[in-house]
């Protein structure tokens, strides 16, 4: 009973974050200098047209009866023209997010599928040189910067070796695969040097509980207690901390998409921002942070759903 | 003595006994050094060009090799290390007296305030901690002053949250009751009696923070939105050298290099401390 009032009101616990998400873009893109009308229509614009537009736009209404348009549009599924590209931004994202998806999804599985062997390794081998260098190289995984790695591998994989492409994004999608592994394999190896440090502390922990000593009294192997009892216990914590850190695997997709030249919401952003697009600004950054809320809100049902100790 | 006993009784004196810390510590002075001296260590002008001598690979007039323009890549990272040292530090000094100041009130004073300040959190921790950056840059304009202003906005909501919960913990004890009953203000309790017993975890949290600044600073200038050409700085010279790629490794590899090495520094540095004080945060 109690998990389903959870799986119920853990969304409405969201609406103030929705709320004070929503205000806070609003704010960010009203106190941007300058008039907007007059940015839209440009340095020759008569004060005829910047009234017009003005009102069109209800730019000479207060402020809380903006905002109140700002969300009733929202609703509508219009969040203002671009720009440089004079179509809706919500269209414009629609047209934009499939590459940015793979790519995270591309880099999370990447990761746990280097993370793992490697934490496992560092925990079952505790304090011996496995250990150590398993460390010494997550230590140094988290230094790595997300750009200059994207280079290496290029440099390494596409230029030396020719097995793929520098840049781009291919038509169909057996192409798409193609380009999409050097960039997931950045970002895995970046955020598989997080992976394995808190999976390999979660696994120690795992290690020192009763039940661990219990079962080696009763005489089971090391491995059947190490896969069969350890390993799905740590993995609970894993989960969470993947969706802590989807804001910030969300911040190394932006980046790695303007070093690939990606098509992507993040290489959207960067050039909105280099070319003062305001009204896609808004619209990405509005995308990711209800993006990062759903992913976290999807995490916290899970645990629920996985771990019959949790406490709500 | 030979000079291997002399290191040993070096090492025993005065650098401390775990090799982590050590290590961090090292790496550090190393670049505090290079930045201080690099007017005097570098052998030649960060932005000088020099039409004769462009795009050389490593030799031993340009041990790093040289750019398009003919620039010493070596006597730039050399710079580069003031700038991103100073990134590293700016960066983390606004979010960690902000946050600071913040968390402990809200933890001090509870209630309402404390309220509105954690729900502040959520929201800002909503957003993805790259993205919220670049649209306060977005706002503010490109600049390293941009950076700094955004990174404060940003960063202070784990340091508000590290030392509330501290706080809130040290709180309800002894000593803060026996500072009451002598009559101190609220102000003076909490900021020279709860204050220093609660930033054990936020300083060591701050020496790995240094990781996280670098790498954003270091990323937002590769954008083109932080640091401007032709100032040296090493994400800049990662952005400039990424056209030559296929022919010129060096002018990339090496200022990659230096933030990966002084990235290490820091996190060695914040793993060692927190050993040691036994606060992992």
């Amino acid at each position: 009973m109690h998990r389903f009032r959870f799986v119920l009101w853990r969304p409405i616990q969201l609406l103030p974050v929705l709320f004070g998400i929503s205000v806070l873009v609003f704010v960010m893109v009203r106190s941007i200098p300058g008039d907007p009308a007059r940015i839209l229509l440009g340095v020759r614009s008569t004060p005829q047209a910047i009234a017009r537009i003005r009102a069109q736009y209800g730019l000479d209404e207060p402020l809380w009866l903006q905002y109140f348009y700002f969300l009733r549009n929202l609703m509508n599924g219009e969040m203002g023209k671009s720009i440089i590209y004079r179509v809706d931004t919500l269209k414009l994202i629609d047209s934009r997010i499939q590459p940015t998806i793979f790519l995270v999804l591309g880099s999370v599985l990447l990761a746990v599928l280097i993370a793992l062997p490697l934490a496992t390794g560092a925990a079952r081998y505790r304090g011996r040189l496995a250990d150590h260098a398993i460390r010494l190289i997550s230590t140094i995984g988290l230094g790595l910067p997300a750009f200059w790695l994207a280079i290496m591998v290029i440099l390494l994989f596409s230029i030396s070796l020719g097995w793929f492409p520098v840049s781009g994004y291919g038509s169909d999608w057996a192409e798409r695969l193609h380009h999409l592994f050097l960039p997931c394999l950045t970002v895995a190896l970046a955020l598989s040097a997080v992976l394995t440090r808190n999976l390999r502390a979660s696994l120690l922990m795992e290690l020192q509980n009763d039940y661990v000593t219990a079962a080696r009294a009763r005489g089971l192997s090391e491995n059947r207690i190490f896969w069969r009892h350890v390993m799905p216990n740590s993995l609970i914590p894993t989960i969470n901390l993947l969706a802590v850190n989807i804001g910030w695997l969300i911040g190394g997709t932006v980046v790695i998409e303007s070093v690939f030249a990606i098509p992507g919401l993040g290489q959207l952003l960067v050039k909105a921002i280099i070319s003062r697009d305001y009204m896609v600004v808004q619209g990405v950054v509005l995308v990711f942070a209800l993006a990062t809320v759903a992913v976290n809100l999807i995490a916290d049902l899970l645990t629920v759903a996985l771990d019959p100790r949790v406490k709500l | 003595m030979t000079a291997i006993q002399g290191f040993a009784a070096f090492r025993r004196r005065v650098l401390p006994r775990e090799s982590t810390l050590t290590a961090g510590i090292v790496i550090l002075s190393a670049w505090l050094l290079v930045a201080l001296f690099c007017p005097w260590l570098a052998p030649y002008d960060p932005i000088a060009q020099d039409p004769s001598a462009t795009l050389l690979p490593p030799n031993p007039a340009h041990p790093f090799g040289s750019d398009n323009f003919g620039r010493d890549i070596l006597s730039r990272v050399m710079w580069g290390a003031r700038i991103d040292l100073q990134i590293c530090l700016i960066g983390v000094a606004f979010p960690f007296l902000l946050g600071t100041v913040i968390g402990a009130v809200s933890g001090y004073v509870g209630g309402v305030v404390d309220t509105l300040l954690m729900r502040l959190i959520d929201i800002v921790l909503a957003f993805p901690f790259l993205v919220l950056m670049l649209a306060i840059i977005a706002i503010l304009g490109p600049g390293l002053g941009s950076f700094y202003i955004a990174m404060a906005m940003v960063g202070w909501v784990s340091y508000a949250r590290l030392v509330r919960s501290q706080v809130l913990t040290l709180k309800h004890r002894d000593f803060v009751l026996a500072a009451r009953s002598l009559g101190y203000s609220h102000g003076r309790i909490l900021f020279f009696h709860l204050l220093p017993n609660a930033l054990t975890s936020s300083l060591v949290f701050a020496m790995s923070d240094c990781v996280l600044v670098l790498l954003s600073g270091a990323s937002v200038s590769y954008l083109g939105l932080g640091v401007q050409p032709p100032v040296a700085e090493w994400g800049v010279m990662v952005a400039e050298g990424q056209s030559f790629i296929t022919t010129a490794w060096w002018i990339t590899t090496f200022p990659g290099l230096a933030i990966v090495v002084l990235a290490m520094g820091f996190s060695f540095l914040a793993d060692g401390l927190g050993d040691k004080w036994g606060a992992r945060p």
